[in-house]
């Protein structure tokens, strides 16, 4: 079958890694083509190329075999590509058919033509089965809508390829269900969808070829029909990279932390936690497996005093602390490994040893008569945990921002771990870490936990969740649909429950502990 | 954000030079429409404002109030924010310095001048905490609230010294304060006064807040990343509060000098924009109180040198306002003054 | 008490507070322009000041008030020109360039002025737009006397009030237009250019400011004077974020920060302090951006300098 789209050999580098390592991929017309791989692997970059957002080092596209330059995302729009972002492109004050007809608009004489803007959008939207009112501002409409909001932009203007980044992590099952409806749909009518995921389940269901990245590089491309689960995951995954943590089994003794009928709402008002109970004992790791954006965020954020809870307790040794402020949780023993390092977790233009004690800076012994700093103090703090936790470079003055990903995540780490705290947070600890990085982290995790820290871990990965907890909760639009021991769970059976799967349709296994 | 930068380099030091040596390279273009020669103007310019011990104390005079708007705005910058307000702050202080200076007749001294000086820094702190505790708590931009309440500074101004404290001559102005109220000269016949020494300790004490303290720890985490200091546990609203609190009472201490040191007295609309040339000073020292006190003497130094060539050639002293607005867009642009400097080395 | 409400809201103080609020609503339609955009424009009290001399200059050289407008029109553009290269294309800070704008135009029309005229204070006396009897309409009572014998800028002003409504929310440039001062990215991704839409956008911006000053000095007054702007680019900033950033509700906020200005000497009168008065604008402004009167929200991507990856 022809090609309606090939890119040859596309290389692009970003200060320190290379994020397209001489790609060539191939996209036949017609087909839904699934680029899959991990976070970090090069799938957003590769397509942010092709639409015109990033230049390429070298490499070349070929569109129905020619040579084309995109400069530009209209140089992109005009050969016929249109982009769903992961993180929309849609003007919130602006209503669905302004943001559909933008830069396209039918127009008199330069007035816009709302009418006629009004009925092609239905109309469209009717032809493709994405229901929308276009006279409805963007702001007021969910996700899932807005979702379609984009899809539309692209049909408007004639798309012929759309590429959809990762549509399906901020959708729930039935919107995605109803999405893949909607790809059918256009694949139908001849539209060539390049589909981007991390997850191997909706390739398999969607696509009819599927591409893996890994690091930069392309694993290979499959018929879809032709290979399964597991070889996929090998080739997303690399077989060296199988992760298992050497652990003894774990001792649990008394509950640490309870948290009871917990509910949180994020900052827009909708409700992301409903009525979450759970206990994190001494000794043993509790998994939070979920797809993103169920609610685990706003979680750990109101565990840690970031968000307050609309109801619910959070005890800690069976005192509450939900109404404490965040130093105040902190000085309780609580330790928590932000999802996002860059937002969250360290000043990046701060040095080393300033870093080191972000949130212990106003006590013993790194301040003196309650205002000045003890240099002395914070500096031997800094020597200390450089050298006990590798970070590299050793200059404890340098300013974070020029360290690697793995050795600022270190950074982190120590002075999270360091604190010996009881109750340990980890929500996406490795995220965008090489593997050496990895286990390095996993292994400190696994010391807290021997050393009678109780830890709750949150993470995407299953992966992850699976080589570390001993009991994995399974979180679901804001609930704990399940709590398992992690004997009796698998991948994919955390898989089928993680997105909705009922609980007690799951076959062959049993049904593990549950939240209460 | 370029404006966070926590100490001096030498590669730190070269967009404001360059920046400074453009600027003036500009103005010669001015002077050269009014038909004088630029190497002429400036070297009147120059020694004018240096070229005398006597020059040096109206030059370190005409700096004195700059350090305090200039650190004013550092300060507020340090922790996010643009305090564009240290106008309105500084006229605020320099009315409620000038009303308690006129007010007590025989204080001692050691009472009267202290207790003048705080009000004032007292009246300013609390000025610049609207906008403040409005960004903290409500998240409005501070800079349309400054802007807003430096008007409200000057009709608040206008009114108290044309209606309640208006002095006995004519002109809109207070009396004089009383002498126990007043900052030494320290070089007559220039008004070079005590003002400078309180310059020095202030530059001082922020440099100590802003790095030798757990305070200062804060409010920097706060400029740089607030997510991440609040995550840290750090209030980023308190810190907020706390930053422009004391960026007002800086800011206000210019005005507080001009009343006790300079004119001896409020005079409606005196502040030759002391407040907005702070935002010149604070840029070009690059937000450090060091860099604060070298570029405060820079603009001082143009100020006196203007005024005495105006007196003495062609040039009108507003040169020197144009020549201000140069720098502060130039050292902003630093990537077209690094462009710039690149571009001469390869030709 | 019907006499003591006539003898401030009347149609004398109405017409004046028409002509107080000219060269606010010229220059707050050209905040909108700026900040629908995404680009604050705090140095519209400099391009006012430019504008106010320029028109003055070029009247005095053309002999002709219109001519001395068009000049006002050019210099703003160009005050304009010079804060989008700042802060679109060189990302300075833009607050910080509009600082600079500011202290730049106090310098420079004092420059000229002695350097041209060599005068301090006040320029010589120029040519004015004169103003003009509408027919008929200045027969209406009430409505006649206040808007029936008005300066043509003033006709002027209430146009282009319609004309910038029209522009930002039925034609394809002003759509456009917002969407950039939102979202530049999203913008950006269906092709529209981010930069050459807020360079044009603060260019306007600059030569609508313009318009403004020339207004007090060629048509208000005829002559010009250090300062005269006197904080009205700023009064107008606050028009327009009182406004909310619409058109209507700049000239609504123009209008009634106006009619401050015209009933201040009155209200001293009965013994009010005019300062108070004067305070009013700026105070209402903070009170409505802090939401106590219907929150009014900037454009979203104001302040940020565009980056393109």
């Amino acid at each position: 079958m022809e090609h309606i789209l090939e890119m040859k050999n596309i290389t692009k580098r970003f200060p320190g890694v290379v994020a397209n390592d001489a790609i060539t991929l191939g996209i036949r017309k017609g087909e839904i083509h699934s680029l899959v791989g991990e976070n970090g692997s090069g799938k957003s970059t590769l397509m942010s190329i092709l639409y015109g957002l990033y230049h390429a080092d070298s490499g070349e596209i070929l569109f129905k075999g020619k040579k084309v330059e995109i400069g530009d995302s209209r140089a992109a729009i005009d050969l016929g590509l249109g982009m769903v972002f992961q993180h929309f492109m849609l003007v919130d004050t602006l209503t669905v058919a302004e943001n559909v007809i933008l830069r396209a608009e039918p127009a008199r004489y330069r007035f816009v033509d709302y009418r006629q803007a009004q009925n092609t959008v239905k109309k469209l939207a009717s032809d493709y089965g994405l229901r929308v009112d276009p006279r409805a501002r963007i702001s007021d409409i969910s996700v899932g809508q807005q979702q379609r909001v984009e899809i539309l932009k692209a049909l408007y203007r004639h798309a012929q390829i759309l590429i959809l980044d990762e549509p399906t992590a901020v959708l729930t099952p039935q919107e995605t269900e109803e999405l893949f409806q909607v790809m059918r749909n256009l694949k139908q009518q001849g539209t060539t969808i390049v589909f981007i995921t991390h997850k191997i389940k909706e390739v398999l269901a969607i696509s009819d070829r599927v591409s893996v990245l890994r690091r930069g590089k392309l694993m290979g491309t499959r018929n879809t029909a032709e290979t399964n689960h597991r070889e996929l995951a090998e080739m997303v995954v690399g077989r060296e990279v199988l992760l298992r943590v050497e652990k003894k089994p774990s001792e649990p003794r008394e509950t640490v932390a309870s948290i009871a009928g917990l509910t949180v709402k994020d900052r827009r008002g909708t409700t992301m936690v409903k009525d979450v109970s759970l206990e994190v004992r001494s000794g043993e790791v509790l998994g939070i497996a979920g797809v993103e954006g169920n609610g685990q965020q706003q979680l750990v954020e109101a565990i840690t005093g970031l968000i307050k809870p609309e109801a619910g307790k959070v005890m800690l040794h069976g005192q509450p602390i939900q109404k404490l402020s965040p130093m105040n949780i902190k000085k309780r023993g609580v330790s928590y490994i932000p999802e996002d390092r860059h937002k969250r977790g360290l000043i990046l233009d701060y040095n080393v040893a300033d870093n080191l004690i972000l949130g212990l800076h106003t006590q013993h012994p790194f301040v003196e008569r309650y205002l000045f700093r003890n240099e002395k103090q914070i500096d031997e703090h800094a020597r200390r945990l450089v050298a006990d936790y590798d970070i590299r470079p050793t200059d404890i003055r340098q300013i974070v921002r020029t360290f690697s990903g793995g050795n600022q995540q270190k950074v982190v780490v120590a002075r999270e771990f360091s604190r010996k705290p009881q109750f340990l947070i980890c929500s996406q600890p490795t995220r965008g870490l090489d593997i050496g990085a990895i286990e390095f982290i996993h292994q400190e995790i696994i010391r807290q936990r021997d050393q009678g820290t109780a830890v709750l871990l949150v993470s995407a990965e299953l992966d992850e969740i699976l080589s570390l907890s001993d009991r994995i909760a399974v979180m679901y639009e804001g609930r704990i649909v399940t709590v398992l021991p992690a004997a009796e769970s698998d991948e994919r059976r955390l898989g089928y429950l993680m997105l909705g799967g009922d609980l007690h349709r799951t076959e062959g296994v049993e049904i593990g502990t549950s939240a209460e | 954000m370029e404006l966070q930068q926590s100490s001096y380099s030498s590669r730190d030091l070269l967009v404001p030079v360059v920046s400074v040596i453009l600027a003036l390279l500009a103005g010669s273009v001015f002077i050269l429409i009014v038909g004088e020669n630029p190497v002429a103007a400036y070297r009147v310019l120059f020694v004018e404002s240096f070229g005398s011990v006597r020059n040096i104390a109206t030059t370190l005079q005409r700096a004195t109030p700059l350090m305090f708007t200039g650190m004013a705005v550092a300060f507020a910058f340090r922790c996010g924010m643009f305090n564009i307000g240290a106008e309105g702050q500084l006229y605020v202080g320099a009315i409620v310095a000038a009303i308690v200076g006129v007010s007590f007749a025989n204080l001692p001294r050691l009472i009267h001048l202290p207790l003048a000086v705080l009000a004032g820094m007292a009246a300013g702190g609390v000025w610049a905490l609207v906008p403040g505790i409005l960004k903290a708590k409500l998240g409005v931009h501070e800079v349309i609230n400054t802007i807003m309440m430096n008007f409200v500074a000057y009709y608040l101004t206008d009114y108290l010294v044309t209606g309640p404290f208006h002095g006995g001559r004519w002109a809109p102005e207070t009396d004089r304060v009383f002498p126990t109220a007043a900052l030494a000269r320290i070089f007559p016949p220039t008004r070079l006064n005590s003002g400078i020494l309180l310059a020095l300790v202030a530059i001082g004490v922020v440099y100590v807040i802003l790095w030798k303290t757990r305070t200062g720890y804060e409010i920097r985490a706060v400029g740089l990343n607030p997510t991440a200091a609040e995550y840290g546990g750090i209030s980023v609203s308190r810190n907020m509060i706390l930053a422009m609190g004391i960026s007002g009472a800086l800011a206000s201490l210019a005005g507080v000098e001009q009343v006790l040191g300079v004119h001896g007295r409020f005079i409606q609309r005196f502040s030759p924009e002391l407040g907005f040339v702070g935002i010149a000073v604070a840029l070009l020292g690059k937000n450090h109180p060091v860099g604060v006190f070298f570029a405060a003497i820079l603009f001082g130094a143009l100020r006196t040198g203007g005024a005495a060539m105006d007196r003495l050639t062609d040039v009108p002293r507003e040169l020197v306002v144009i020549i201000q607005a140069m720098i502060i867009m130039l050292v902003a642009a630093d990537e077209l003054t690094r462009g710039l400097l690149r571009r001469r080395r390869t030709v | 008490m019907w006499a003591y409400i006539t003898y401030f809201v009347n149609a004398t103080v109405l017409a004046a507070a028409l002509r107080m609020a000219t060269p606010l609503i010229f220059t707050s339609m050209g905040g909108i322009f700026s900040e629908r955009s995404g680009v604050i424009n705090i140095g519209l009290e400099g391009m006012m000041l430019t504008g106010a001399f320029m028109g003055m200059l070029v009247t005095y050289y053309s002999g002709t008030p219109w001519v001395g407008l068009l000049g006002a029109l050019a210099s703003g553009a160009v005050m304009g020109l010079i804060h989008a290269v700042a802060s679109v294309r060189y990302k300075v800070d833009q607050v910080v360039s509009g600082t600079a704008i500011n202290i730049f135009a106090v310098g420079f029309t004092v420059f000229m002025l002695r350097t041209v005229f060599d005068v301090a204070g006040t320029s010589p006396a120029v040519p004015r737009i004169q103003s003009i009897t509408l027919p008929l309409i200045s027969r209406i009572p009430v409505v006649g006397e206040i808007i029936g014998n008005q300066n043509p800028m003033v006709y002027m002003a209430l146009a282009l009030v319609v004309l910038v409504h029209v522009f930002l929310f039925r034609t394809v440039w002003g759509l456009r237009l917002r969407a950039v001062g939102e979202h530049p990215k999203a913008a950006d991704t269906v092709g529209i250019n981010v930069f050459q839409t807020r360079y044009i956008a603060v260019i306007a911006s600059g030569a609508l400011a313009g318009l403004g000053g020339a207004y007090l000095s060629i048509a208000h007054l005829s002559r010009f004077g250090d300062g005269m702007t006197a904080g009205r680019g700023f009064i107008s900033l606050a028009a327009m974020i009182f406004g909310k950033w619409t058109p209507f509700g700049a000239l609504g906020a123009s209008i009634l920060f106006g009619f401050a200005d015209a009933v201040q000497m009155r209200l001293q009168e009965v013994g009010i302090p005019r300062h108070f008065v004067q305070m009013g604008p700026y105070i209402l402004t903070m009170i409505a951006l802090a939401g106590f009167i219907g929150r009014a929200t900037p454009p979203k991507a104001i302040g940020k300098p565009y980056e393109k990856e």
